[in-house]
């Protein structure tokens, strides 16, 4: 268990030993070593920030080929919401997925469906239940990890149900199988990814066992493919679709919206994130009933694998999101009350696993030795010139401090010794 | 019985809102490194946070002393006055003379010393009218 931890990836070759990365990561797990950037891997939550900030593009993102849909009878596509925000709001989506078909898969399902259904189970959960306030999204599987690392004590806060995109796969496969007579392994899903913490979440999931995925795809990596397949599409199906209220997940205050709480607080962009957290952890906002925290700036359409500039996409989403006058697209699923009875009824929603505290910080599991631990680590500090430079490869003077005493560094390694 | 003591101390200033919650966010940072359960370290930065609000907003300024050993945390917040005159009705939840400015921060709930009260495990304050406020806390480990 566990071995696959993260997403995020460097490519030595690339990397110019700049520090950029380092000074930006929110959870201090990145060094810089002979020149080139390292990841610790057990800190990192996926959150992209290294790969946005990374001038010679040696960040990157573990993704899947195109290759893997030949392990499967029938392949099912999930496009991120985020996709909407990919294209002009004229662009007819459904020309798109056909786009999408035309590269192997067998069917696309929205990924917006899934938001809807989970609309009205949030909304009910939030009516019904006695959970302890403010409720925390699950959306965002980079704010998840954050949680673990660094928040555990607000793992109870976290809403007990499965991300859109995992619940659009578990439903998309149940259809086709049912629909096609396949058995559940030959029947691929593949998620069209705007982020790396979405790639974790289906190899790695945090509150259940196994994903129904089987693998993602950066958008950015295919996106290129889909217009050019766009222009030799013939013939155009009606796909089912997320309402305008699902397609607003995309961006951040959709999920907020979409259950119609009052008192919300729906916060972009990974350090944004954090200062929340630290607040509700003191219990300055014991008043708010629903937190939708996301790790990009704007929300998902600020994934660090999409095409579209974030605010373009974000307003492209707005657009689709409100407009009342456009063609309201209404899935069966989402419409036909019974059909959400049965996904609700069987499980495809709640969570079954609990998520456990991840103590990646702690210094010795024996306080004893954790204590004279963090001595060792002020002796060090007092004795660091406290600049902060990152030359020694290290964000911070204190992260140097620490790695010496982790046995990682030497404090040598500070260039003023 | 132990010798290792992680002994911190913070200087906190009257009236400065912008460094306001430094001492309780620093302090969470080591004990989340001494491996402590969230719980607990929950409990102690709300009430760390609550006595360093105190004296921000109704002392001339003090100190928050945080003493870790491996059987408890114990935190003492320190000002220079002016004193609480009532400390019964001081405890009373509820009860507050935060200036409105304060309040439109969101302060003065009349809230704080009964949450530190509720938070640890033993609570002592002592202060009276003209003088010194102590607020003593400890939060057992085991
Ligand atoms: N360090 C102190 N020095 C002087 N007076 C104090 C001090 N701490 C508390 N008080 C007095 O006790 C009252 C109650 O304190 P308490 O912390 O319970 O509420 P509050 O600070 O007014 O509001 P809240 O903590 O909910 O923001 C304060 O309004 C103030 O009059
Ligand atoms: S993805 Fe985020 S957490 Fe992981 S190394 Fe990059 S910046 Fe740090
Ligand atoms: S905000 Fe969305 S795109 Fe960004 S990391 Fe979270 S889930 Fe992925
Ligand atoms: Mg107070």
């Amino acid at each position: 268990m566990g071995k696959y931890i993260h997403s995020v990836l460097l490519n030595e070759d690339k990397c110019i030993g700049c520090t950029h990365c380092m000074r930006r990561c929110p959870t201090e797990a990145i060094r810089v070593r002979n020149k080139k950037a390292h990841i610790i891997k057990e800190r990192c939550v996926d959150c992209g920030e290294c790969i946005r900030v990374c001038p010679s593009h040696a960040q990157d993102s573990i993704t899947d080929s195109l290759d893997k849909l030949k392990e499967f009878k029938y392949n099912i596509a999930i496009p991120g919401i985020t996709l909407y925000g990919q294209f002009s709001s004229k662009t007819d989506m459904n020309k798109v997925y056909e786009g999408i078909k035309m590269l192997g898969f067998d069917d696309v399902f929205d990924e917006g469906i899934a938001a809807d259904i989970l609309s009205v189970t949030i909304k009910d959960m939030i009516k019904n239940n006695n959970l302890p306030k403010p409720i925390i999204s699950s959306f965002c599987p980079a704010v998840l990890r954050l949680i673990q690392v660094r928040f555990s004590s607000l793992i109870d806060n976290i809403i007990t149900v499965e991300s859109a995109m995992e619940v659009a796969g578990r439903i998309a496969k149940d259809m086709a199988m049912k629909k096609y007579g396949y058995k559940k392994e030959e029947v691929g899903v593949f998620y069209l990814t705007p982020c790396p913490a979405k790639v974790t979440s289906i190899k790695n999931p945090i509150g259940i066992k196994d994903s129904s995925l089987d693998g993602a795809i950066a958008i950015n990596k295919i996106y290129g493919e889909i217009v050019k397949k766009m222009k030799d599409v013939e013939s155009i199906c009606e796909y089912e679709r997320a309402t305008p209220n699902g397609i607003g997940w995309a961006r951040v205050g959709g999920q907020s919206y979409s259950i119609d709480v009052d008192n919300y607080i729906a916060v972009d962009g990974i350090e944004n994130v954090i200062n929340i957290l630290e607040e509700i952890e003191l219990g300055k906002l014991d008043g708010v009933v629903f937190f939708e925290g996301l790790a990009c700036i704007g929300g998902c359409v600020g994934g660090p694998l999409n095409v579209e500039n974030p605010f373009i996409a974000k307003s492209i989403i707005r657009e689709l999101s409100t407009k009342a006058t456009e063609k309201e697209y209404k899935s069966s699923i989402y419409t036909e009350d019974e059909h959400i009875d049965y996904y609700l009824k069987n499980e495809f929603i709640n969570w079954t696993e609990n998520i456990e505290p991840k103590g990646i910080l702690t210094l010795d599991d024996d306080i004893q030795k954790a204590i004279e631990k963090f001595e060792k680590i002020e002796e060090i500090l007092d004795f660091l010139p406290g600049l902060d430079c990152g030359s020694c490869g290290a964000p911070t003077c204190r992260a140097l401090a620490e790695d010496v005493v982790r046995g990682f560094a030497n404090v040598e390694d500070c260039i003023f010794k | 019985m132990s010798h290792s003591l992680i002994k911190l101390e913070y200087e906190i200033l009257e009236n400065d809102f912008s460094r306001a919650g430094e001492a309780s966010s620093n302090m969470k940072k080591m004990l989340t490194h001494l491996g402590i359960n969230s719980k607990i370290i929950r409990k102690a930065a709300i009430v760390t946070y609550e006595a360093e609000m105190n004296i921000v907003i109704h002392s001339k300024g003090g100190k928050i002393f945080v003493t870790v050993s491996p059987e408890c945390i114990e935190i003492v917040a320190k000002d220079k006055g002016p004193g609480i005159k009532d400390l019964d009705l001081a405890m009373q939840e509820g009860y507050s003379t935060a200036p409105n400015d304060v309040r439109e921060l969101g302060f003065g709930a009349g809230m704080g010393l009964p949450n530190m009260r509720k938070f640890c495990d033993d609570f002592e304050i002592l202060s009276s009218e003209g003088n010194e406020t102590c607020v003593n806390m400890k939060i057992y480990l085991k």
